[in-house]
């Protein structure tokens, strides 16, 4: 005789802790296996590709900032690119060393969100403290050089709002030295601990076939074994004069491609991001960062797809300009709303506790995902 | 003990029974959960790099009163599809689980509520009114978290019973006796009496006996941190997956009810493995009181050094809990059933053959 169970739909968020923000996940449960998940999202959607429609190129910039607000200089970043091919302009050497600092920077702040919320979300609280208590040294840096903590507005098309504070150098090594061996702490306390790694290790497993097939980009794709990364595949800005190697996911501790090994890869970039650090600080140039600011921004007729790599993943803005002042579309690529959707996939078969440690290792914004 | 004290003192056994029933609530439990939850919040506050409560009174240590100022102050929210009856009882259930368990706890020679022989057996009997509770919670609430919460709870507490009892058992077996007053009283002044480095019989079993006491110790601890709920076992109320489990739909009072049994539960379980392994409320370096011969004082300092080592182990239960993540429920079953149960079960056999040497 066989039993048949009822299956049970769980809404989980979007009041939920650990849906990193507004995300509602519609979980199909029997008992506590998962057989489906549906995402749904929207709950905090702006606008901004038809607002872009409406403003002038520069405007555009702040609202950049508020897509994937953990990082948003990569945004800006990705952004001004764009517009500087349309314009077809040069931007001094010293802008783009500082573009490329920011960002990294950028991506350390980002990273340690994401590992800590991840750590809070399989249940270890004090990790996530420790990796704040790091990102608001990276947010300090940032509120020196622009005054800004969170939403920049600082590269500009053609150069940058301000030049670095003169303790900026000072600091930032300052920072390196310290934040190194947190890193250290942060590994004994999280990374190699054995429960951590029991409930992450061979967990939502995301083959490289499947991972290419949905388009997943950044540290997921990374994970899953395939050396891609845009700073070397697809060079921008001045990256191709730095030393850094692109870590991959290898199973160290389970299969490649687990949540373990898109929480270790995210642990190795920021040590690849304090190398990048540290070079181009020792060989920042000289120069004016506002001298290459055009006056009138008024790109000629035609259309560009610029991309850059983001914290979380390929951030490509398509933009077509119809000549005016503001651009005539822009369409954004955004990474996590790309990676999102392979939830349903790693989820299927797994516990109601796993959504989290999936969820989490996706790490997603929902501030890119909805725009 | 305090019973027959109060009841020749006033010569009437209703208002000893009331008194005595309610001193521990309030010389004791109370007092406690207002230390312990300014405890934690400042052990997670140091161990985490910041400075915990700071603001009421000097570094905070009046948080807790303002707190459950706050608390009563509250709405009492029932939502209009919950289980009225179910849902009013859970608490007080949940509560009245965790309190009666201190009727037992030999807190000093003279401080101890009712001195019965079946104590330990009594206490586990007791404190398994808790997951009743929280099940009748969970289901009350009519909230899918918070009967997810609720099942889990049952079954992790249902399944950590029997390590717990499997040790107890292999104490009971070596001594013969299930009063906790007696336990206590064997394990004399000193610690090399305790039964966690052989017991009081200065034997050659002794010594044969301390490593399966290490390890007994060390199960006991763990399956009791698991049916309280703590962490890396706190799966019931995982905060990040279930909300807060089977108390997410409680607030004000009731809610504090759920809060106060959980720390009550917490020093309970650890007053059974001070009593079974750590010589109970006796001192380890002997008494003052009987080097000074002031009788009165060997009571005191009995009391001193049990709160002293139950508060121990209730802030090793904090500092793991701010330490380590935590497990997912099939890990957590498969660590009670494939581990923790046939190690205690062996460990059962060998101190059972060891004892008839």
């Amino acid at each position: 005789m066989s039993v048949r169970t009822e299956e049970m739909v769980l809404n989980m968020g979007p009041q939920h802790p650990s849906t990193h923000g507004v995300l509602r996940l519609e979980l199909t449960l029997d008992g506590e296996i998962i057989t489906k998940v549906v995402p749904h999202i929207g709950y905090l959607h702006r606008c901004f590709e038809k607002h872009c429609e409406v403003m002038s190129y520069p405007q555009v910039i702040p609202y950049t900032d508020r897509m994937d607000y953990l990082a948003a200089m990569g945004n800006e970043l990705g952004y001004v690119i764009g517009v500087e091919k349309l314009l077809r302009i040069q931007v001094p050497e010293r802008v783009e060393y500082i573009r490329v600092i920011m960002a990294e920077l950028q991506r350390i702040a980002s990273h340690l969100v994401a590992i800590g919320t991840y750590g809070a979300d399989i249940g270890a609280f004090t990790p996530f403290l420790y990796c704040f208590r790091d990102r608001e040294r990276i947010l300090n840096l940032f509120e020196i050089t622009c005054g800004a903590r969170l939403l920049y507005n600082y590269i500009w098309v053609g150069g940058l709002s301000h030049d670095l504070h003169p303790d900026f150098v000072r600091l930032t090594k300052e920072f390196i030295k310290e934040f190194k061996p947190n890193l250290r702490e942060l590994n004994n306390l999280l990374t190699y601990n054995k429960i951590f790694i029991d409930r992450t290790a061979n967990v939502g497993i995301l083959p490289l076939e499947t991972a290419i097939n949905f388009g997943v980009t950044g540290p997921m794709l990374r994970a899953s074994g395939l050396k891609w990364d845009l700073r070397k595949d697809d060079t921008y800005s001045v990256y191709n004069k730095f030393d850094f190697d692109i870590p991959i996911g290898e199973g160290k501790m389970g299969t490649v491609g687990d949540s373990w090994d898109r929480y270790y890869v995210r642990v190795l970039e920021m040590e690849e991001s304090l190398k990048i650090i540290e070079q181009a600080i020792e060989t920042l140039p000289d120069g004016d960062v506002t001298s290459a600011i055009p006056k009138k921004i008024k790109p000629p007729v035609g259309h560009v797809y610029s991309r850059v790599e983001n914290p979380r993943g390929e951030l490509g803005y398509f933009i077509i300009s119809d000549g005016s002042t503001s651009p005539f579309r822009v369409k954004v690529r955004a990474p996590s709303f790309v990676n999102l959707q392979i939830m349903d996939e790693l989820c299927r078969g797994h516990l109601v506790a796993d959504v989290i440690a999936i969820l989490g290792s996706v790490d997603i914004v929902l501030g890119e995902v909805d725009r | 003990m305090i019973y027959d004290f109060l009841n020749d003192l006033t010569g009437s056994p209703f208002i000893a029974g009331t008194i005595t029933a309610l001193l521990p609530l309030f010389a004791f439990i109370l007092p406690f959960a207002l230390f312990a939850v300014l405890l934690e919040r400042k052990v997670a506050g140091h161990m985490q790099d910041r400075l915990g409560p700071m603001r009421v009174g000097y570094h905070g240590i009046l948080q807790t009163v303002a707190d459950i100022i706050k608390l009563i102050q509250k709405e009492d929210i029932i939502a209009r599809n919950n289980d009225k009856l179910l849902f009013n009882i859970a608490p007080v259930l949940t509560f009245a689980g965790s309190y009666a368990a201190f009727a037992a706890i030999p807190f000093s020679s003279v401080f101890l509520g009712a001195n019965i022989d079946l104590g330990i057996f009594y206490i586990i009997a007791v404190t398994g009114l808790v997951v009743a509770g929280i099940l009748m919670a969970g289901w009350a609430s009519n909230n899918k978290y918070s009967l997810l919460g609720a099942m889990r709870s049952a079954a992790q507490i249902i399944s950590y019973e029997i390590p717990t009892i499997l040790v107890v058992l292999s104490i009971v077996m070596l001594t013969g006796t299930m009063s906790l007053y007696d336990l206590s009283e064997s394990q004399t002044s000193y610690f090399w009496n305790w039964y966690l480095l052989g017991g009081p019989e200065f034997e050659i079993q002794k010594f044969l006996l301390i490593p399966f006491m290490l390890i007994g110790f060390l199960i006991i601890y763990i399956s009791t941190l698991a049916e309280v709920n703590r962490t890396p076992f706190d799966i019931p109320e995982a905060e990040s997956e279930l909300v807060s489990g089977y108390h997410t739909e409680y607030s004000g009072m009731k809610f504090a009810m759920f809060f106060l049994a959980e720390y009550a539960n917490m020093f309970a379980v650890s007053a059974i493995v001070v009593a079974l392994f750590l010589g109970g409320y006796q001192s380890p370096f002997g008494y003052l009181g009987n080097l000074l011969n002031i009788n009165w004082l060997i009571p005191l300092e009995q009391f001193f050094w049990f709160t002293f080592k139950g508060i121990f182990f209730v802030f090793v239960q904090m500092w793991l809990r701010w330490t380590l993540p935590r497990l997912r429920v099939d890990q957590l079953m498969a660590a009670s059933w494939k581990y923790l149960i046939p190690i205690a079960f062996f460990n059962l056999l060998i101190i059972g053959i060891i004892s008839i040497l």
